[in-house]
């Protein structure tokens, strides 16, 4: 019996889980040889199905040409008259991978070799599909994760993630990892608990400890390998009061949010892709406080047909209630192929509104889809990163030119209130500039990642990353007070909205209306109603 | 009973035979249970259209005249359906022109 080994690191998700420990960083490297042919052929059909699960997974996340190209890919991969070759090689002898390249080099060398532009393309894609299968066949031990395991490595990618299946339960426990990461965003919103930065010590050479139940205490941070009888009784009791809590929350889900002193908060959803709004019931929140456009801007820049449709979707979903739309956030930690540029120091160099404006054939196809949308629904339109007002101003002025093309050319939109984040220490200083912006809302995250010093997607300098240091609440609090007095309404729609250990220092900095992840709802409302200020002076 | 059909119709659309096209061709060349195929040229040579690799394979570009034929149960159906949506341009129309 090994002794318990107790790593610490940062909840990305709260939740906990029990369960075997599954090791994702064990991956062959290398495709082992199977016994024979008959082995061969099933290797290749299982992982033809994979490559295939994958692809559909991610067909959810795509939109526009991105999820065209996967609908192409998956139909490709269904076909026998691609995979004929490949099994005809595995019959006389061949092993898997060995065939499936070759089978598919021939089909690639087809398409590479076409007179049209747009066939040589297509190469790319069927290059794609190759390396998925083989990616499938080299790692047939990662497929397998038991159902109810706890997934611990180095980090985990979204594919891995979704091609999950979380029914059973589980958790993800990460050596580096990130909260802000895209994995930690689907984890909360799904309610998959999940633990960040436990650190690259980790299990060292005790195999041992990867064996048997481990404990992940995603509510704190913190996982067991190898727990005694008296740990795992602990965990299971602490695990039960968080279900208990997050049921009784459930009770709150359908209320208005109202402090033990009976003052009002208003609690809106942060939402990443039009699909998310599909499993929220809209009556129990006050509209979307946060909706990232990046996702749109996947691995191609999107249509304005696309955008449109996709900010419409929303709007109408919401139907009276408000819907804040962000321009394209991209850059920082969120790269986008063809539109970002490479940076030493990304987080400070050329994102959000910087970017929108340093690309304005780009950032006008979405101000277009904005602006056609809103005639949909109560849309709000912000902007991400604005440092200095003559930013507001030149977005402002860029909205107001492509509405008058827009009534030149008798297409219905309306325009919709301006707004910026509050995310830029510069801004939350001296707010005063800004007084002309119909809207603040208080970006947490980046706040309190530039007032700290301290990046958010780093492991080793997260005890500094706190929105409760006083040196943030102070500009919080200061911002609140100063859009009260301007009459300038303030949200705030960072992570720490939902975190109920942040809400009641939230709600005494004086704010009164927080965005917060859909899987977060409840129980930001339930730690809402725990919280005993008293209303403003007035 | 056994049927056959078989017609021709112009390629209009952009890029011609391509991956989203393909995709619909031969979706809807599945729907049915008789045998289909498509070719460039009148003395073929043939090829399965419910086969998304061959179809792409045909890369036939914009002002192919596409020969589609059918035997079997529902050929008549079947030529009558893909050539309606070889007209149709596929249904991407204005739908799909680009504003970017």
């Amino acid at each position: 019996m090994s002794e318990p080994l107790r790593l610490q690191g940062i909840s990305a998700s709260a939740g906990y889980a029990e369960g075997p420990l599954f090791d994702l960083d064990q991956i062959a490297i290398a495709y082992a040889c199977k016994e024979n042919a008959a082995d061969e052929k099933a290797a290749l059909e299982t992982a033809i199905d994979v490559a295939t699960g994958r692809l559909t997974a991610l067909i959810n996340l795509a939109d526009g040409d991105a999820a065209d190209i996967l609908e192409f890919q998956i139909a490709m991969l269904g076909d026998d008259a691609l995979s004929g070759p490949a099994f005809a090689a595995i019959a006389s002898g061949q092993p898997a991978d060995t065939a499936w390249r070759q089978a598919l080099d021939v089909e690639i060398a087809g398409y590479e070799t076409s007179d049209q532009e747009y066939f040589r393309a297509r190469a790319a894609d069927i290059r794609d599909i190759r390396d998925q299968v083989l990616r499938a066949l080299t790692e047939d031990g990662e497929v397998q994760a038991p159902s109810g395991a706890i997934l611990y490595g180095e980090d985990i990618a979204p594919t891995r993630f979704l091609e999950t299946d979380w029914s059973g339960g589980g958790g993800i426990a990460l050596k580096a990892g990130s909260t802000a990461s895209h994995v930690a965003m689907l984890a909360r919103s799904r309610g998959v608990p999940m633990v960040v930065g436990l650190g690259v010590v980790g299990l060292g050479n005790a195999p041992a400890n990867l064996a048997g139940i481990a404990l992940l205490d995603a509510e704190h941070g913190g996982i067991v390998l190898s727990p005694s009888k008296a740990e795992i009784d602990a965990f299971r009791q602490s695990s039960s009061s968080f279900s208990a809590r997050r049921d009784r929350a459930g009770i709150f889900l359908a209320r208005p949010a109202v402090t033990r002193t009976g003052i009002a908060v208003r609690v809106q959803v942060n939402i990443a892709d039009p699909s998310d709004v599909d499993g929220i019931d809209i009556a129990t929140c006050d509209g979307v406080g946060l909706m990232r456009t990046e996702f749109l801007f996947g691995k191609t820049l999107p249509d304005e047909e696309t955008q449109y449709r996709a900010y419409r979707k929303v709007l109408e979903w919401a139907g009276e209630k408000p819907v804040t739309i962000r321009t394209v956030d991209a850059g920082g930690d969120k790269p986008v192929p063809g539109f970002t540029v490479e940076e030493t120091n990304p987080f400070l160099g050329l994102r959000g509104i910087r970017l929108s404006l340093a690309r304005p054939e780009v950032f006008r196809v979405q101000i277009r889809a904005l602006l056609r949308a809103a005639v949909h629904g109560s849309l709000k339109v912000m902007f991400p990163m604005i440092a200095i007002v003559e930013e507001y101003s030149q977005a402002a002025a860029m909205f107001a030119e492509e509405q008058a093309e827009l009534a030149a050319r008798g297409i219905a939109h309306k325009m919709p209130p301006l707004g910026i984040m509050v995310e830029v220490p510069s801004v939350a200083i001296a707010p005063e500039a800004f007084a002309e912006a119909a809207f603040f809302s208080i970006g947490s995250n980046d706040l309190t990642q530039y007032v700290m010093a301290a990046a958010r997607d780093n492991a080793l300098v997260v005890h500094l990353n706190s929105v409760r240091h006083p040196a943030v609440l102070r500009l919080v609090a200061a911002v609140t007070a100063f859009g009260l007095r301007e009459e300038i309404p303030v949200s705030l729609c960072g992570d720490a909205g939902g975190d109920p250990a942040a809400i009641p220092s939230l709600l005494e900095a004086g704010l009164r209306d927080l965005s917060v992840a859909p899987a977060q709802l409840a129980m930001a409302k339930a730690a809402i109603a725990d919280v005993s200020i008293q209303a403003r002076p007035a | 009973m056994s049927a056959s059909a078989e017609a021709t119709v112009l390629i209009t659309h952009e890029v011609g035979l391509h991956a989203r096209p393909s995709v619909k061709f031969t979706k809807l060349a599945k729907t049915f249970a008789a045998e289909v195929e498509i070719a460039l040229a009148a003395n073929g040579p043939w090829f399965d259209a419910k086969s998304i690799v061959k179809v792409m394979a045909t890369k036939a570009p914009k002002g192919t005249v596409l020969h589609i034929r059918a035997s079997g149960d529902g050929a008549n159906d079947a030529v009558d359906a893909l050539v309606e949506l070889v007209r149709r341009d596929f249904d991407e129309g204005a739908d799909h022109v680009r504003t970017a």
